[in-house]
């Protein structure tokens, strides 16, 4: 409801939650990415500088696999991750959600090149802001979702302690997300904002208002934290 | 069922397949499918009975690490790669005919139109190339320039890294452009025809043909097929994106995107061999230039017989 997910149904017949990484983590792991294969370039450069015009063709070919194979072996035998995507958390799938392959891998590393046009990016960066995937072109021709890896755990909510309250009406697990993050964001919003905004949810809070329905609030997501 | 002992009476069975997905043996792999059912259930149970939203995470990120485990395809490939080279490539290039065909056209008419065309209006060259360029071909081609014997070594292999860097990545853009509906794909199509047609022709026309046509015959079926091919998978991209047919634009293009990405495979290792060719064959000046013509015509020969021939007879797979 509030994250940019993509919602997946599985032959189990269960729905599972993919969170989309979106342009700039993508973008920070290119360019972690970018100087690991600059350096490698650059090593290969320096030893090469001994043999001569021989070395300048190995540096080359070694240009060349960097730049256009290296990431889709990474992502095809790394499970959808180059280097710069594990430092940042974030993981190509296929998205039905199984993991990326090599031709869905070198569909997407070989279109860069249409994503690049026309100069930096530019012709991707449209794409995934114009789709709700957050897919370049390379994604969609590969049929590929670039996602935050959850297969850790998340830190564990810090909510300020209240005493809990039960909600008056269920909420759904989206629902529960919403009043949860609310709370966890309440100490850096300032208090008005707080306030204001706790005293939204009507079916809630009822008619309370400022600091009585943040009270509220607070304490209701105390209790969906389980405490 | 209230959340708190449907926890408890789970909690050993999450905790275990946790561990199983961990790489830490703590079932028989045997009954992971079965297990991974069961979470699946918690999981749409946990979700539709409005439990805390952390477990429905929880239960979320455990299936969905249990989805992967039990649905990477481990198929090995390798023995693939040959079958793919000997029967499947040139099968693939048959029944994309179509779009072969064009960039065949897009291709090879400008090229051949302008060679035949400069040898009638010499001066037409200077629209297409400038006087640099002109004087530097001029440089390269001109018999009184000939060294003779093999080139060193060294300077084969840098070439071969040159040809690599830069005419595989031509062919990888020419593929791509087809993601702009085509239109990169048939610019850089008919730009590389028109400049190729120009140099070409214009060389020809002065009278440096021998030296010319002894370097290039070599790599040229190699090398400008798989310009074509690559051009061929771009207009599949185009072609998905201009007319998806019955099917959405985004279905139609990863279904276009399959074929496409395998003929690049295919295109990719002509450029490589065309590569090679080009930096350790086609250099050679004491080869008769008979000999090298011959060897050309007979690459042209054997790879259009590869493309019309190899993979036909036994039943497609």
């Amino acid at each position: 409801m509030l994250d940019t997910t993509r919602r997946v149904a599985t032959p189990e017949g269960i729905e599972l939650t993919l969170r989309l990484a979106g342009p700039v983590p993508r973008a920070l792991a290119w360019g972690i990415d970018f100087l690991l294969r600059a350096a490698l370039v650059l090593v290969v450069a320096m030893l090469a500088a001994y043999f001569g015009r021989a070395g300048t063709g190995v540096v080359l070919i070694t240009a060349f696999f960097v730049e256009w194979l290296l990431p889709a072996w990474f992502e095809a035998r790394w499970g959808g991750q180059t280097p710069g995507k594990r430092l940042l958390g974030i993981a190509v799938l296929n998205d039905d959600g199984t993991p990326l392959r090599w031709p869905g891998a070198m569909t997407r590393n070989l279109l860069r090149a249409a994503d690049f046009l026309p100069f930096f990016y530019g012709v991707g960066l449209i794409t995934i802001l114009a789709n709700r995937d957050f897919k370049r072109l390379g994604d969609l021709a590969a049929g590929t979702v670039v996602v935050y890896q959850s297969s850790t755990a998340e830190p564990a909510r810090q909510i300020p302690q209240a005493a809990p309250i039960p909600p008056p009406v269920s909420l759904h697990p989206e629902e529960q997300r919403a009043v949860l993050e609310l709370a966890e964001r309440s100490t850096t919003l300032t208090r008005e904002r707080f306030e204001e905004l706790a005293a939204l949810p009507e079916p809630l809070v009822g008619r309370l208002e400022g600091e009585r329905a943040a009270a509220r609030l607070l304490g209701i997501a105390n209790h969906l934290a389980g405490r | 069922m209230k959340q708190a002992p449907f926890e408890a009476v789970h909690a050993k069975e999450w905790s275990e397949f946790e561990a199983f997905l961990d790489d830490k043996k703590s079932f028989d792999p045997a009954e992971m499918p079965s297990r991974f059912r069961r979470v699946s259930q918690a999981l749409a149970l946990a979700a539709q009975r409005c439990y805390s939203a952390d477990l429905v995470d929880r239960l979320n990120r455990l299936a969905l690490r249990g989805h992967h485990a039990l649905y990477v395809n481990r198929r090995r490939e390798s023995g693939q790669v040959l079958d793919f080279m000997l029967r499947g490539f040139p099968r693939l290039v048959r029944r994309e005919w179509r779009v072969v065909a064009a960039a065949t056209l897009l291709f090879f008419g400008p090229l051949l139109g302008f060679i035949a065309l400069l040898q009638l209006y010499p001066d037409f060259v200077h629209y297409l190339l400038s006087p640099r360029q002109i004087a530097s071909f001029h440089e390269m081609y001109d018999p009184a320039n000939r060294r003779l014997g093999m080139r060193e070594a060294d300077t084969s292999m840098m070439m071969f890294g040159y040809y690599i860097w830069n005419n595989v990545r031509i062919g990888f853009q020419t593929f791509a452009g087809g993601m702009l509906a085509g239109v990169g794909t048939a610019w850089f199509l008919g730009a590389n025809g028109v400049i190729i047609g120009a140099v070409a022709g214009y060389l020809t026309q002065v009278g440096y043909h021998e030296t010319f046509w002894s370097f290039v015959a070599g790599h040229s079926s190699l090398e400008l097929l798989a310009i074509v091919l690559s051009g061929a998978a771009g207009f599949k991209l185009g072609l998905a994106i201009i007319a998806p047919g019955n099917l959405t634009r985004k279905a139609a293009l990863m279904a276009a995107a399959k074929p496409a990405v395998r003929i690049m495979y295919g295109a990719a290792v002509m450029f490589f061999a065309a590569a090679f060719v080009e930096a350790f064959w086609s250099p050679i000046t004491e080869i008769p230039f008979s000999i090298k013509i011959s060897a050309g015509v007979a690459g042209w020969v054997v790879l259009l017989a590869y493309f019309a021939f190899a993979g036909r007879g036994r039943a497609a797979r």
